[in-house]
């Protein structure tokens, strides 16, 4: 019994899961923490403790229960639409999420660290962007160029990357990271001028997106899901395909397993370095095009929001695998549309997203620590 | 070879940029103040011509390149790095005149703005030279300073003394490395991972705290005492750099020592010839019965506590608050500084001045108006970065070992 419930336990999965409660529990302690009932009671806790210990479970339950609220099912809506809202709220978060880690898989699984997912959308937004917005084109045609012109921006910023690595040996951490400064100054400065700016405006943000050029809503007006749900979907089995099942895939494992191999087995390593990060860079760029053409449809210095950091995670939590990160990705824009009616209702910060999303990897990526944490118990585990 | 070959020509193109930049040159004075109110001594304003400045600088720059394909080419040997030094001092001689053309530069409020840019900057290349030297990237420097800021407020606030503040932010800042020394190097967790989150998880709990516990009563928990500017005597009096560098906070004259302090113990002490040894071949220190484990949390954790130190400078030595992610990328920006100054706590300084003084430069700019948008500046060390890790101006090259879990068989 003990053995199996190892067995289980030491399982990637498993793991993977008890990493996800180990964080929640943390969140929790923090909600506690905050909570002022929890406080007051906390001052005459030996005097009556249940006040102490009931106060703790109403601001963690309320929390979290604000949380699925906003994330899955709103039961206590009035009608229909505002109960299958915050799903749907959830799928629209985790669309340029996924679509970015998906990028980031694909350079993990390539041995390759690009942390550059922020500057990569930053560029597809605004090369997206620029089409959808000053091009006028017939419908028809509008939408499919402004989507290639956003998958060809990041893949271009993502390339330059690999380039300087596979020219130069620069390594792609510190590249990647001086990029996403680099991209987002440019767009700043593009936004203050005639480039991208809306004439008039004073703020740094760019005319609407031509309607011809935005992804077509799914569900109707009430909801923000738009087609590039259908993308991000095309985009995983595109993912799973290149790196299962393709020869191209096969050199970026290749590469990813041992360059020396790979280059005695005939792979051209500065050639693939190079598509890799373009690769991954067009993937970064498909979510920028997500954020530009679905939900946001202006240009603003805050098109890629934290999904630079929201796709690190995604690609790590699912292990740089493509049905793992469409997993991880979903969990994630749960939290991040959760946490907005936590924050509503609750008064919980935002913030604890982060706190939550940054501890999960944390723990991810040391199983020893999850290990210990959790096998304590399993006597008492077993006992039930 | 190759190598060695890109370094004059990454100097041609820049010289090619000066000779631009010296063909729109106009004709007119940039007028240079260098005195303060304040100062014994003083120095009347005078003014320069921005044309004939430029072309002196322009033909240091060719005498640089000149002189650096002459090692390459004839001497085969790599360019000095003087003469590489030459160069960027031109450029930036040519690049400011120009800018300020017709204008008035008053340099001490330059260089003022510039210090106090380059302070956390510094102190942040401080943790980095410290945790990469041992073998351990540290991409956390930004949640070092970040947590450091926000302890040395609310310790402050609380105690309403500042050196408790301090002390507070150096354990901040120390506590954030040895999250990252344990996950690193117990658990042999990607460093570069950790880094990366460590960042994201200062900020979501300070960003969690001050929404919750600071806003609630700002009086009493961020609303620290302010270090006062203390000017040293008779170094206080030295014209421009006297006022610049010697009537500061605590702080920064701790900074002066720090930078001293690593250098000297890194390199002139055998605590820090172990050290990087442990950073550079760590199986080789350790047949030599260096203990690595232990060397390597030490130095990150020591190296997180002066980082700690350059976040109590937002607070304590220049705000007088905490203000959600105030440190605003501070952390990266070391972080390019300490590759910039190749891994040496004296570079690395240097280099972050040199941040700083970018950074400062949109202030002095908008004031008079300049038609360089500030989006280029604020690139210039991110930019600056990449042409030197890409090896464009002479390699660095960073601790052998730095990034690699150590694995004791």
């Amino acid at each position: 019994m003990k053995k199996a419930f190892r067995e289980i336990v030491n399982g990637n999965i498993w793991l993977s899961f008890l990493a996800v409660v180990a964080s929640f529990i943390v969140g929790g302690i923090l909600i506690a923490f905050s909570s002022e009932t929890v406080q007051t009671t906390a001052t005459y806790l030996t005097a009556r403790p249940t006040d102490f210990i009931s106060a703790v479970w109403n601001a963690v339950f309320g929390a979290y229960d604000a949380m699925f609220r906003g994330a899955v099912f709103n039961y206590k809506a009035d009608n229909l639409t505002f109960m299958i809202r915050p799903i749907t709220e959830t799928l629209a978060y985790a669309t340029p999420i996924v679509m970015s880690g998906l990028g980031l898989a694909v350079a993990f699984k390539s041995g390759l660290f690009n942390i550059g997912a922020a500057g990569q959308i930053v560029f597809g937004a605004m090369f997206a962007g620029w089409v959808a917005i000053f091009v006028d084109l017939p419908g028809y045609i509008h939408f499919p160029i402004a989507l290639l012109a956003g998958i060809l921006g990041g893949a271009l910023w993502g390339a330059l990357a690999g380039f300087l690595k596979a020219a130069t040996g620069a390594n792609e951490v510190i590249v990647t990271i001086m990029f996403n400064y680099i991209a987002i100054l440019l767009l700043g400065y593009l936004l203050k001028t005639p480039v991208l700016k809306a004439p008039g405006s004073v703020n740094p943000i760019s005319p609407p997106v031509h309607d011809s050029a935005k992804y077509a809503l799914l569900m109707g007006d009430q909801f923000r899901v738009h087609a590039g749900l259908i993308a991000m979907l095309i985009a995983v089995v595109f993912v799973w395909w290149l790196l299962n099942r393709s020869s191209i895939g096969f050199q970026f494992r290749a590469l990813g397993h041992n360059p020396n191999a790979a280059k005695v087995a005939g792979i051209n390593i500065g050639a693939t370095t190079v598509l890799v990060m373009a690769v991954s860079g067009a993937l970064s760029g498909l979510a920028g095009t997500s954020q530009i053409m679905g939900t946001e449809k202006f240009l603003t210095l805050g098109v890629a929001a934290s999904f630079g950091f929201d796709a690190i995670t995604v690609a790590l939590l699912g292990r740089s695998n493509p049905w793992g990160v469409l997993m991880a990705g979903i969990l994630f824009g749960g939290l991040r549309a959760g946490a907005v009616t936590m924050q509503a209702n609750q008064g919980v910060p935002i913030d604890i997203v982060l706190v939550v999303q940054s501890m999960i990897v944390l723990f991810i990526a040391a199983p020893p620590l999850v290990r210990s944490m959790f096998r304590i118990k399993p006597q008492k585990e077993d006992a039930k | 070879m190759k190598q060695s070959k890109r370094t004059p020509i990454s100097l041609l193109v820049l010289t090619l940029l000066g000779l631009w930049m010296l063909v729109s040159a106009p004709a007119i004075d940039t007028t240079i103040k260098i005195s303060t109110d304040s100062d014994i001594f003083k120095i009347a304003e005078f003014g320069l011509n921005a044309q004939l400045v430029s072309a002196i600088a322009f033909a240091f720059q060719l005498l640089a390149t000149g002189y650096s394909s002459f090692f390459v080419l004839v001497r085969k040997h790599k360019t000095p790095r003087f003469v590489v030094l030459v160069f960027g001092l031109a450029l930036v001689v040519e690049i400011m005149i120009l800018l300020f053309a017709g204008k008035t530069m008053t340099i001490t409020s330059l260089l003022q703005g510039s210090l106090a840019l380059a302070v956390p900057l510094i102190f942040g290349s401080l943790a980095g030279v410290l945790s990469e030297r041992v073998g351990v990237v540290n991409i956390a420097i930004e949640g070092q300073l970040l947590a450091g800021a926000f302890i040395s407020a609310l310790v402050a606030s609380l105690s309403a003394n500042m050196y408790l503040g301090l002390i507070g932010a150096i354990i901040a800042g120390a506590l954030v490395s040895w999250v990252l020394a344990v996950f690193s190097i117990k658990y042999i967790v990607d460093q570069i991972i950790v880094g990366v989150v460590l960042n994201v998880l200062v900020v979501g709990v300070t960003n969690f705290l001050f929404s919750t516990l600071m806003v609630s009563n700002l009086t009493v928990f961020n609303q620290p005492p302010r270090f006062e500017k203390i000017l040293i005597p008779l170094l206080g009096q030295i014209p421009v750099i006297g006022p610049v560098l010697f009537n500061q906070t605590l702080i920064v004259y701790l900074m002066y020592l720090s930078v001293a302090g690593i250098w000297f113990a890194l390199f002139k002490t055998r605590w820090g010839l172990r050290l990087r040894a442990v950073g550079e071949y760590p199986k080789a220190a350790d047949t030599v019965g260096i203990k690595v484990f232990r060397t390597r949390y030490i130095s990150v954790i020591i190296g997180g506590a002066f980082a700690g130190l350059g976040g109590a400078f937002f607070t304590l030595g220049q705000v007088g608050s905490f203000g959600k992610e105030m440190t605003n990328g501070a952390g990266y920006i070391a972080l390019a500084a300490l590759i910039f100054g190749r891994w040496n706590p004296i570079y690395a300084a240097f280099a972050g001045l040199l941040f700083g003084f970018a950074q400062n430069l949109q202030y002095g700019l908008a004031i008079i108006g300049s038609p360089v948008p500030s989006e280029f500046l604020l690139m210039l060390p991110y930019a600056l970065t990449v042409i030197a890790v890409a090896g464009l101006v002479g390699k660095v090259t960073g601790p052998a070992a730095s990034g690699k879990a150590y694995i004791k068989s």
